[in-house]
């Protein structure tokens, strides 16, 4: 009955008032909306770098030649061919702490079909690569391992590949050239979207690896491979697969310590982990930025309180007179700052969702609105009313009477 | 029965910095239950801070002040909050009645404080605004009133509670004679119902109409008469 009767009192206060209530809560209102919209946004860009780490795969080393040194890089990675299909079955076969272990050979190549054609990137691959990658055929099939060992002229294409050379032709059993050799297309890969570094990974195509290394890509050393792509067991074998590949690598490639590495293990579960964590450091920035316009909005509330107890001290000294205690009081001006900040969190809410929804619409950017930020963001609200309405309630409910009632 | 009202020897002093301003000195002073009583006295003798102790909005510097028996000695802010809420009703002089208000909920205030339900606080204030003739009123905005249908309204007000004690300083202070005479109609009213009240005014002929008069002067008691009853002596509201 008390609260009921305090916010009627404050319904009043905030309606015989009604454009500085709405000024007042105008501060609420931008900072809930900016924490809404920012947290919407960066939750959504966290969201999106979850997804890309997910399609790389998981529990992924990346063994590239060249050495670093613990300053940086010696010679630029990747460009001494030093790494072999042979390290990779060794790597496979011996490690125990690797599930697969895909080497990878890597150029660009124009790949033409009828009257159509296409650059694109092409990569030489063996079937554990698409499993390491988490990456499945959706139709036609798989390269095999005998298309591997027998260089056969197979391909699989990525959807971009797909779309640009066939259109809405069904591409399996097609012949295309690449670099003017032709190949049949036996299988197209789901659409995987943008990798973390923003390039589109469906604009590819895989073709097997030793056809790559003999038939496409032919350099003075036949068998070396660009890279070879780790997979550890489970994220807690991540660590030990590291361990065996340097160990295994060094032994192959006579590495003694007199002599530099001529390979480089990178873990790229730990870079993807980077960015991830720079997104979320990202969001919550957003965040904290928003809750900085929430305290100024409160700060607000605070002085609109002030400034509304000093216009009603009469009618608090006849209210203490009548027999209103201090808490009677404090209720009374506590109710209506929470009043003002709370209608200010929900239609600040309103528009952070809309804004949110706006940014999602024009930008194309994908955002994320929870129930718990939302929760959250009211929540903060109704706190902040309690907060800042905290002092100016009390300075009524400590007003002497006497004087309240001789102020005009 | 004991006294509604017994102060026995208040001082108050005000003190700011260097000055020190006695206001009261050692007054005793004893109201009994069903009196009229009027205060008068020059300005700055005093008048409003005794209704101020007396109406429990104050603490005395010294002495005791008894309210139906119970000492207020050493009393907490909400202990005070109570006793006017419960023992006490309040007139003014600029009728200190909440704007944008209506005439109703006015008078219902002291009930809200007092916790009385609803349905019981409807009631009963709009038997107090009958009590004062403004039944017909009761929605009306206190703003929207002349002054003397808004110190009916705080008399309403006051008296809603059914207090121990009205206390009115200065009632008529911003009325014109006719509705001075009025208020003071309705006041003689209550105190015929036996309510007891102490009223504070300027005017001997304002005063003419209490059963006993006191006069302050420079904080203590210049006198204190029994005043003839004025119904008899044909001192009624026609001759004012
Ligand atoms: N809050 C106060 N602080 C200081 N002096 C006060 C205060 N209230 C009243 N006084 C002084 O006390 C004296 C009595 O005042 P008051 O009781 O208001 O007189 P009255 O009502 O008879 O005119 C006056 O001299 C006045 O200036
Ligand atoms: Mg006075």
């Amino acid at each position: 009955m008390e609260l009921l009767m305090s916010l009627r009192i404050a319904i009043r206060a905030l309606r015989s008032n009604k454009m500085r209530s709405f000024l007042t809560m105008l501060g609420i209102i931008i900072g809930i909306a900016a924490v809404i919209a920012m947290v919407a946004i960066g939750s959504g860009a966290s969201k999106i770098v979850s997804e890309q780490i997910a399609s790389i795969g998981s529990n992924i080393l990346l063994i590239l030649p060249g050495s670093t040194t613990s300053g940086g890089l010696r010679l630029p990675t990747g460009a001494a061919p030093t790494l072999t299909y042979d390290d990779a079955r060794a790597i496979q076969k011996e490690c125990s702490a690797v599930a697969y272990a895909a080497p990878v050979v890597r150029g660009a190549a124009q790949i033409i079909y009828g009257n159509m054609n296409w650059s694109t990137v092409v990569m030489g691959i063996t079937p554990e690569y698409l499993l390491v990658r988490n990456w499945p055929v959706i139709h036609g099939r798989h390269i095999t391992p005998s298309d591997v060992e027998g260089s056969v002229k197979n391909c699989l294409i990525g959807q971009t590949v797909a779309t640009n050379l066939f259109g809405s032709e069904d591409p399996i059993g097609k012949i295309v050239r690449i670099k003017k050799v032709p190949f049949t297309v036996v299988g197209l890969l789901d659409q995987k979207g943008q990798s973390p570094q923003g390039t589109d990974q469906d604009d590819i195509v895989y073709i097997p690896l030793r056809t790559a290394q003999r038939k496409l890509f032919g350099t003075q050393f036949p068998n070396t491979v660009g890279s070879i792509m780790v997979q550890a067991k489970s994220e807690q074998d991540l660590d030990r697969a590291e361990e065996q590949v340097n160990v295994l690598l060094s032994q192959r490639h006579r590495i003694g310590p007199s002599r530099d590495q001529d390979f480089t293990v990178r873990n790229l579960s730990e870079i993807l982990g980077v960015a991830e964590q720079s997104s979320k450091a990202m969001s919550f920035l957003l965040g904290a930025v928003a809750s900085i316009s929430l305290i100024v909005g409160g700060i607000g509330i605070m002085n609109i309180m002030l400034v509304s107890v000093t216009e009603r001290t009469r009618e608090i000294g006849i209210r203490m007179a009548i027999g209103a205690k201090e808490r009677d009081i404090m209720l009374q001006f506590l109710v209506e700052a929470v009043l003002l900040t709370l209608i200010g969190g929900i239609l600040g809410m309103a528009l952070g969702v809309a804004g949110a929804k706006l940014v999602s619409a024009f930008f194309n950017w994908p955002t994320l609105i929870s129930a718990k930020a939302i929760l959250m963001a009211v929540g903060f609200s109704g706190a902040v009313g309690i907060f800042f309405g905290f002092y100016p309630a009390r300075k009524a409910a400590l007003l002497n009477p006497i004087e309240a009632l001789r102020y005009e | 029965m004991e006294d509604v009202v017994r102060t026995i020897r208040i001082s108050k002093v005000y003190s700011s910095g260097e000055q020190r301003v006695e206001a009261l000195k050692e007054v005793s002073l004893s109201v009994e239950r069903g009196d009229f009583l009027s205060i008068m006295g020059a300005s700055g003798s005093g008048k409003s801070t005794f209704m101020n102790i007396i109406g429990c909005l104050d603490l005395p510097t010294s002495g005791d002040y008894w309210i139906e028996g119970e000492n207020v000695r050493g009393m907490s802010k909400n202990a005070l909050a109570e006793i006017r809420n419960r023992k006490i009703g309040f007139v003014f002089q600029g009728f200190n009645l909440l704007s944008r208000t209506s005439a109703l909920e006015n008078v219902e205030l002291p009930l809200i404080y007092g916790r009385v339900p609803a349905v019981k606080r409807r009631a009963k204030a709009i038997a107090a605004l009958e009590m004062v003739g403004l039944a017909d009123r009761s929605q009306h905005y206190s703003n929207q009133m002349s002054g003397g249908q808004q110190q009916r309204v705080a008399i309403a007000r006051a008296l809603v509670g059914e207090p121990s004690i009205i206390l009115a300083d200065e009632p008529t202070g911003n009325l014109d004679t006719a509705t001075s005479s009025e208020i003071m109609a309705i006041f003689q009213k209550l105190n015929r119902q036996g309510i007891t009240i102490v009223m504070v005014t300027h005017e001997p002929d304002i005063a003419a109409f209490s059963k006993r008069n006191v006069v302050f002067r420079d904080g203590r008691i210049l006198s204190d008469v029994q005043l003839p009853d004025p119904t008899e002596t044909g001192r009624s509201r026609g001759n004012l």
